[in-house]
């Protein structure tokens, strides 16, 4: 039988998906505990015991200066910036993409626009953002917003113009308006578009998130990493990480399932 | 019976590139035209046309005597080959989108009484193409058949003056046309609809209609084919005499009691 027809059960398949991870999970023991043997006092690559008392200082004691749990309040203000960031991105993609996919004038007027601010870096922007709205809150979510929102926005738009014309036609021979086109042919078309642009847009949007908690911040996922980068304290460091990686996944299954339970008719259900 | 629409002195130009000229047209109400010739004869410009897509370069169109607005509206219905349903919407909904829009002009939906009466109507309209037990199945689970069935009940519960079908049926298996044949034949005898089709399938075109239409280039440049553009060539009124020869021919018999 050929490789590419070889294809595994769901069982196998878990297996499968899990060897790597367990593989390295493995490796990194083993690699912590030589260095380990060779020096106790090794910082690098820290051992379980270690990183599970350094967090238990910051997920279960209170901080001596402020009274709060680091690691709390720490992942409470980074998936408020996140969540902001990306709800303003959803709302605001989701009407532009709407308005430049349907809107001939409208393209024509705001098109270049779009794709001109799209191909600007943000964190380029990022010292206009901080001129502009102080190092506060508002700063750090709108370098996320202005991170993914314009390629969310050619996204959408691109999509509702790639929607059929023939659909559009039809529409039209039943007495839609351009406002009940938007409202009842596209909206409900674009959805599980937009709820898979936004799954796209986490991966951007946690790098916008931690580039701007590193740079100015006081509280958040991205920086303590960066803080206790000083002292090489990859004991807290690599459970962020992971911390981090772990929300990331939890979102995109939540998504998905939001967009397979919601909007079954885009997932080829039969 | 007088003329529905008239073309008059139709041309469609595109660039120097002349698509069709000089068509004089009248389509009579209640009648079956097909529109046959061979691909780029602007038997779908033509189409689109009437449908309002597009207008012409010259000339004029009159529905019931008023010239037509460059623009797809209500009185006009059209099955696409393929994509002519929404995808995210059941069979019912499908059908009930074109009476929503015309009484809810800003929620593009309606509730309660307003709803039901709508919803009945829809569900009478796909018991009318056979799909009565498919209400609440959604394009992507339906076959093609299936598919062109809820455009057609789509189309025709907005009870339009003309309908336009562009090649329906040119995508769907030997044996299901056969059953598209019989019911769309039904259809227009019920409803009394005045339908225009553009084909590929000359012998759909005589089985079906009462009038087929051929466009083609008259005048032929070999040095710039472009130049000249398609016109009405052959234009064949079908008595019922002629048809039931052309049946004979075929052999086929039109079940008009057991068509679905």
């Amino acid at each position: 039988m050929r490789l590419v027809n070889i294809r595994p059960t769901r069982r196998t398949t878990a297996l499968l998906g899990a060897a790597p991870l367990i593989l390295l999970v493995l490796a990194y023991l083993v690699a912590s505990a030589s260095r380990h043997a060779f020096n106790p006092a090794d910082k690098i690559l820290p051992t379980p015991g270690a990183m599970i008392a350094a967090m238990r200082a910051l997920v279960i004691e209170p901080d001596v200066m402020t009274g709060e749990r680091l690691f709390w309040s720490d992942t409470f203000a980074s998936l408020e910036r996140l969540g902001l960031g990306l709800a303003i991105s959803t709302l605001w993609a989701l009407i532009a993409g709407l308005i430049l996919g349907l809107i001939p004038l409208m393209r024509a007027t705001f098109g270049a626009l779009v794709t001109t601010v799209a191909v600007i870096p943000p964190i380029a922007l990022l010292p206009i953002l901080f001129i502009v709205f102080g190092l506060g809150e508002s700063a750090k979510v709108a370098l996320i917003v202005i991170g993914i929102l314009p390629l969310m926005i050619r996204d959408i738009a691109a999509y509702v113009e790639s929607l059929p014309p023939e659909q559009m036609i039809k529409a039209q021979t039943l007495g839609a308006s351009s406002w009940q086109l938007a409202l009842r042919v596209a909206l409900p078309q674009v959805m599980p578009r937009l709820i898979h642009a936004v799954r796209l847009s986490l991966g951007p949007a946690w790098v916008f998130l931690i580039s701007a908690e590193a740079i100015a911040s006081d509280v958040g996922l991205g920086y303590r990493i960066f803080l206790v980068r000083r002292y090489l304290s990859m004991e807290i460091i690599l459970p962020y990480v992971a911390w981090i990686a772990l929300l990331a996944i939890a979102m995109d299954w939540v998504l998905r399932q939001i967009s397979q339970r919601g909007f079954a008719w885009a997932h080829g259900a039969r | 019976m007088t003329a529905m629409i008239s073309l008059r002195n139709i041309w469609v130009e595109y660039g120097d590139k002349i698509v069709l000229e000089r068509v004089n047209l009248d389509i009579a109400e209640r009648s079956f035209v097909s529109i046959v010739g061979p691909s780029g004869a602007g038997k779908s410009t033509l189409l689109r046309l009437l449908l309002g897509q597009e207008a012409p370069s010259r000339g004029q169109i009159l529905l019931d005597g008023v010239p037509l607005k460059p623009e797809c509206g209500p009185d006009r219905g059209v099955v696409f080959q393929r994509y002519s349903v929404f995808p995210h919407l059941d069979a019912r909904h499908n059908v009930l989108f074109g009476l929503e829009c015309a009484a809810a002009p800003l929620t593009g939906r309606l509730f309660g009484a307003a709803r039901r009466a709508a919803l009945e109507e829809a569900d009478a309209m796909l018991a009318a193409v056979g799909l009565g037990d498919n209400g609440h199945v959604f394009p992507a689970q339906m076959s093609g058949g299936m598919q062109q069935r809820l455009a057609i009940a789509q189309a025709l519960v907005k009870r339009p003056r003309i309908l336009l079908l562009d090649e329906p049926f040119g995508a769907l298996d030997p044996g299901i046309r056969g059953d598209m044949h019989r019911l769309i034949t039904r259809l227009w005898r019920e409803q009394a609809l005045t339908i225009a089709m553009v084909t590929h399938d000359i012998e759909e075109a005589f089985a079906l209609a009462t009038r087929v239409l051929t466009l083609d280039k008259r005048r032929h440049d070999p040095h710039a084919p472009h130049r000249f553009g398609a016109t009405a060539v052959y234009d064949l009124v079908l008595d019922r005499r002629v048809k039931a020869e052309i049946e004979a021919i075929r052999s086929i018999t039109i079940d008009e009691n057991d068509n679905n």
